[in-house]
C-alpha cells in the first residue's frame, strides 16, 4: 500500500500527515485529525452525515480521499462557531429544535451552511432541494427546514463559513 | 418563577451535539485499540462446508481470525430454547449478512483486508425467504412489510476487558440489561461488568437488542488483553441490525348492514427472520392485544405462529407489534365500509369505545384503556378540514381526466405506551418495567438527577431537568443529568416503548419530590416553624403569611451537610432515590388524516395534506414535542405527570392513513386495497388493469 504525504489545513490549523493513498478523508479527519464531529453514517455518499467544506465547497467527506484534500483548507463542524459562539445555523438548530439524537447533525449544519453561501434566502422547497443529500431518521425534516430558515435571518452562513468560502 | 413542566425551552443536549462534541461510541480512543471486522454469509441459506483463514491471518496488522470453531464455550444469545444463536455462525448460514468469521487487526482498513481474504466454500440450500400465509378461503389478507430501522449511526461496540471485569460501551437502548446479559453469558458479577452508552444516533428499538458483536468484542478482548472495536458498516447495518414489522394477517371480520363491528378473527404470522430475537419474540403478543384498536368488537380471536425465515432477524421497531394492528383494524374498518357502501368515519363513529366507557377493559387480560376521547380527537381533526368539500372535489375529480384523482384516508388510533408494568415486561426477559430516578443536591444547591432510561435523542436532559426545575424549585440552569452508564447510574431498564416521560419522568418527579420533603424538615428546624407553615417559592422556603421569614434552597442545601446544625441522628444530604413501576400501560390516541393526489398517467402519490391529533397527555415541552403533532387536552393518567408518550404515535398512525388514502382514491375503479409501499409502478399497474 503506498503512502503519501498530505498537507492539510482543518478549521485554520495545517497539519503534515503521512497517509495510504486509499485512506478517506472522513477517516483522516477522525483518526488522524482526532476531529470526532464528522460522522460516518453510510459507505456511499447516501446520507450525508460526514458533509465539510473543502474549499469552499461542501463534499462529502466520505467520498473524497484524503490526498485529493492535500494542500487543501478544510472546514468542520468544529470550526463553525466564531469565538465561542455558535454559527446561525448551529443556533437554528437548537432554536427550531432540528435535532433529536443528533447524529446526522454536523453534516446537515454544514450542508445548511453550504446551501446559505449559495442561496441567503431560501424558501420552503429551496431548503428542502438544498439539503436533500442529507438524511435524518429523528425529525422528519419539518423542523430542519425551520431551523435553516431561521439562520437565513439571523446572519446566514456566519462568519467563519463567509469567511471559508470567501478564501 | 413560572412553571418549568409546559415551556418550550432549548435543549440542554444541543451545543456539544451542534458543534461536533458529542461523544458517540466511536468517538471514544482507547489506547492500544484493535479493530474487529466480520466476514459476512452473501448466501441466504448454505451449508458452511469449509472456511480457509490461513491466507488472512498471514496479512499485516492481523491479530487473528475466529470462526465458531475457535470459540467453544462462548455462549449464544437468548432466544427460544433449542434456538439460541451463536456468535459466528456453526455449520450452517441462515440469512444474508449472518456472521460466519471474524478478523481483529491493527486498524479497520487492514482488518477489512483480512477479512476479504478469508475463504468459505458453501453448499447452498433452499432458500425460504419469505411467508405465504396460509389464507383461509375468503378471508382477506393485510401484509405489514418488513422494514429496517436505519438509525443514522449503525452498530458500534468497545470492549476493554481487564483483571477487574469487562466494559462495553455500547450503541444501545438498554445498558443495564445488556449489563445483566453479558454477566450471565460470560459468568462474572453484575458489578465486573460496566456498560456504557454514551451518546447513541438513533435506535428506534432496534437498538434494544443484544448482538453477537457485544459478545464477540469482550471475549476477544478477554483474549488479546486490548480494547477492541468494531463499527458496523452502513451496507452491513442493512442486513444485520434487526428489521421491524413483517407480519402477515388473515382477517375474517363479521359486522351488520349498518357497520356495527361483531367479530374479529386475526391469524398473524410473525416473520422472525433467519433466528428469533429475543426482543422480537414478543411482538405479535402485542399485535394481539391491540387488535380491537379504538373500537368496541364483542369477540376477537386472535391467533399467531412464528416462523423462522431465511432473512435478517425481526426486533423492536417504532412502535413494536402496536402500529402492525393499528394498519390492520384501521384497514379493515375501510374495507367494511366499502363493502357495505358506507362513509368510513360512519362505521368508525359506529363503533369507537365512548369516553364514558373509559376505563374500558378489552377482552385480554391486563390491557385496559385507561382514558381516551376517540370520536373528540376525531372531532377535533375534522374542526380542521371541510370533509363534504373534499368527497365534493373528489367526486368532481373522477369525471376530470385533467385533473390527478383525490383520496382521502383516516386512522383512528390507540396504541400502548408507559411500558410497562413489571409482568409485561419479563415476558421480554427484562428485570422489570418500572423505572428509577436519583435526584441529589449539591452544597450550593444545585442539582444532579441520574436515571435508568437511556435516551437517544428524545432530549431526556432537558425534560427531566424540566420536571425537576418544577419539583424543587431550583433554577433549570442549575441540573444535570447522569444516564447510560452501569457504572453511576443505579438499576434502571431503558428508553423504549415510549416510557421515558411516563415512566421514566415519573421516577424523576418522585425522586425530587423525596427530596423536597426532606428539604421541607430541614427548612422547618431553621426556621423554627412547622413544616405545615411553610411553602417552597421561587426557589425560597416562606412561612405562609410571612414572607420575609425563609431559607433558600440552597441553604437548605448547604444545612443538610451541618450534622452539628440538625437535630440529632438526621440523614446527612439531601440524596434520594426513587423506583417508579406505572399501575398500567398508558394509551396514546387520536386521529389522523392523510389527503393524497394520483397521478393517472405515472401512478405518482403525492401527499397533498397531512394532519394529526394526538392526545399525548401532558406535554413537558411543546418544543420537544411539536414534532408529533397537535396534542389535545392533558387529562390524568396511569402515572403522576400524566404523561403518555408520543414517540411512537406516528408510526402507529400513519402508514394506514395513507393507505387509506390511496385506496379511497382508487375506489371508485372497485380498488379495495393497496400492498405497502405504494410505489408509481405499483399505482400506475392497478390503473391499467383497470382501464383494460
Amino acid at each position: 500500500m503506498s503512502h503519501h504525504k498530505i498537507t492539510v489545513t482543518v478549521n485554520g490549523a495545517a497539519s503534515e500527515d503521512e497517509v495510504e493513498s486509499r485512506l478517506l478523508l472522513v477517516h483522516y479527519l477522525r483518526e488522524v485529525r482526532n476531529l470526532t464531529g464528522t460522522h460516518v453514517g453510510c459507505d456511499n455518499s447516501n446520507c450525508g452525515a460526514c458533509t465539510v467544506m473543502l474549499d469552499g465547497q461542501t463534499v462529502k467527506s466520505c467520498s473524497v480521499l484524503a490526498v485529493a484534500a492535500d494542500g487543501a483548507d478544510v472546514l468542520t463542524v468544529e470550526g463553525l462557531a466564531a469565538d465561542g459562539e455558535m454559527s446561525p445555523v448551529q443556533q437554528g438548530f437548537q432554536q427550531c429544535h432540528g435535532l433529536q439524537c443528533g447524529y446526522c447533525t454536523p453534516g446537515m449544519v454544514m450542508a445548511a451552511t453550504g446551501l446559505l453561501l449559495e442561496n441567503p434566502d431560501p424558501d420552503e422547497d429551496e431548503v428542502r432541494e438544498g439539503i436533500e443529500g442529507n438524511l435524518c431518521r429523528c425529525t422528519g425534516y419539518s423542523m430542519i427546514v425551520d431551523s435553516v430558515r431561521w439562520a437565513a435571518s439571523h446572519g446566514g452562513a456566519g462568519e467563519v463559513a463567509t469567511r471559508h468560502a470567501a478564501h | 418563577m413560572g412553571s418549568m413542566v409546559g415551556a418550550a425551552v432549548v435543549r440542554k443536549e444541543d451545543p456539544a451535539l451542534l458543534t461536533g462534541r458529542g461523544t458517540y461510541v466511536d468517538d471514544i480512543r482507547l489506547p492500544g485499540t484493535v479493530h474487529m471486522v466480520y466476514v459476512r454469509s452473501y448466501l441466504a441459506h448454505a451449508k458452511i462446508v469449509s472456511i480457509d483463514t490461513s491466507e488472512a491471518v498471514a496479512k499485516p496488522g492481523v491479530l487473528g481470525v475466529w470462526t465458531n470453531a475457535d470459540l467453544e464455550g462462548l455462549p449464544p444469545n437468548r432466544s427460544v430454547p433449542g434456538m439460541e444463536r451463536p456468535c459466528l455462525a456453526r455449520d450452517k448460514v441462515r440469512f444474508v449478512g449472518e456472521p460466519v468469521a471474524v478478523v481483529v487487526a491493527a486498524d479497520r482498513y487492514a482488518a477489512a483486508d483480512a477479512a476479504e481474504a478469508v475463504l468459505v466454500e458453501y453448499e447452498e440450500l433452499p432458500v425460504m425467504a419469505s411467508i405465504e400465509a396460509a389464507t383461509a378461503e375468503g378471508a382477506v389478507p393485510i401484509k405489514n412489510q418488513r422494514c429496517a430501522a436505519v438509525p443514522l449511526e449503525p452498530t458500534v461496540c468497545l470492549a476493554d476487558w481487564q483483571a477487574s471485569g469487562l466494559t462495553l460501551w455500547a450503541t444501545t437502548q438498554t445498558p443495564h440489561h445488556s449489563r445483566n446479559e453479558l454477566a450471565a453469558m460470560f459468568g462474572l458479577s453484575q458489578q465486573e461488568v460496566r456498560v456504557v452508552a454514551p451518546d447513541v444516533g438513533g435506535g428506534f428499538g432496534a437498538k434494544a437488542s443484544c448482538y453477537p458483536e457485544f459478545i464477540l468484542t469482550a471475549e476477544l478482548s478477554k483474549r488479546l488483553r486490548r480494547p477492541v472495536k468494531f463499527v458496523e458498516t452502513r451496507s452491513e447495518n442493512m442486513t444485520s441490525m434487526v428489521h421491524g414489522r413483517a407480519q402477515d394477517h388473515d382477517i375474517e371480520v363479521g359486522f351488520d348492514d349498518d357497520g356495527t363491528l361483531l367479530a374479529l378473527r386475526v391469524r398473524i404470522t410473525q416473520d422472525c427472520g433467519g433466528w428469533p430475537d429475543a426482543t422480537g419474540i414478543g411482538l405479535p403478543t402485542l399485535t394481539s392485544f391491540m387488535a380491537g384498536g379504538c373500537y368496541k368488537i364483542p369477540v376477537i380471536a386472535p391467533s399467531f405462529r412464528s416462523v423462522v425465515t431465511n432473512t435478517t432477524p425481526v426486533g423492536a421497531y417504532r412502535g413494536a407489534g402496536r402500529p402492525e394492528a393499528s394498519f390492520m383494524i384501521e384497514r379493515v374498518v375501510d374495507h367494511v365500509a366499502a363493502e357495505l357502501g358506507l362513509d368510513p368515519l360512519d362505521v368508525r363513529r359506529r363503533n369507537f369505545v365512548q369516553p364514558g366507557e373509559m376505563p374500558f377493559a378489552t377482552q385480554f387480560e391486563g390491557i385496559v384503556y385507561d382514558e381516551a376521547d376517540f370520536p373528540g380527537a376525531l372531532d377535533k381533526l375534522l374542526t380542521t378540514i371541510d370533509y363534504a368539500a373534499m368527497r365534493a372535489d373528489q367526486a368532481a375529480r373522477r369525471d376530470d381526466p385533467s385533473k390527478p384523482l383525490l383520496g382521502i384516508g383516516f386512522s383512528t388510533f390507540v396504541e400502548m405506551g408507559g411500558f410497562g408494568p413489571t409482568p409485561l415486561f419479563e415476558q421480554f426477559g427484562y428485570v422489570g418495567g418500572w423505572e428509577s430516578a436519583n435526584v441529589r443536591l449539591n452544597t450550593d444547591g444545585s442539582a444532579v438527577i441520574k436515571v435508568g432510561t437511556s435516551p437517544h435523542g428524545q432530549g431526556h436532559q432537558t425534560a427531566f431537568a424540566q420536571i425537576v426545575a418544577d419539583e424543587l424549585s431550583i433554577p433549570f440552569d442549575r441540573i444535570s443529568l447522569v444516564h447510560g452508564d452501569t457504572a453511576t447510574v443505579q438499576e434502571g431498564i431503558g428508553t423504549m416503548g415510549s416510557r421515558g416521560a411516563p415512566v421514566g419522568g415519573s421516577a424523576v418527579f418522585q425522586a425530587a419530590g423525596k427530596v423536597r420533603a426532606k428539604a421541607m424538615k430541614i427548612a422547618a428546624h431553621m426556621l423554627e416553624a412547622d413544616e405545615s407553615d411553610l411553602e417552597l417559592v421561587d426557589g425560597r422556603f416562606a412561612v405562609k403569611g410571612a414572607p420575609d421569614q425563609g431559607v433558600t434552597m440552597a441553604e437548605v442545601a448547604i444545612r443538610s451537610f451541618k450534622p452539628h446544625l440538625l437535630p440529632d441522628g438526621f440523614d446527612l444530604g439531601l440524596d434520594e432515590t426513587a423506583y417508579f413501576e406505572p399501575s398500567n400501560l398508558s394509551y396514546p390516541s387520536g386521529a389522523h388524516c392523510c389527503v393524497v393526489e394520483v397521478d393517472r398517467e405515472t401512478g405518482w402519490v403525492k401527499v397533498a395534506r397531512y394532519i394529526a391529533v394526538d392526545d399525548c397527555g401532558t406535554v413537558i415541552n411543546p418544543l420537544m414535542a411539536a414534532a408529533g403533532g397537535d396534542p389535545i387536552v392533558p387529562k390524568p393518567s396511569s402515572n403522576p405527570r400524566g404523561a403518555k408518550g408520543l414517540g411512537e404515535s406516528g408510526a402507529t398512525a400513519a402508514p394506514q392513513a395513507v393507505v387509506n388514502a390511496v385506496v379511497d382514491a382508487l375506489g371508485h375503479l372497485g380498488v379495495r386495497d393497496v400492498e405497502m409501499p405504494c410505489t408509481p409502478q405499483k399505482v400506475w399497474r392497478i390503473l391499467q388493469q383497470k382501464a383494460s
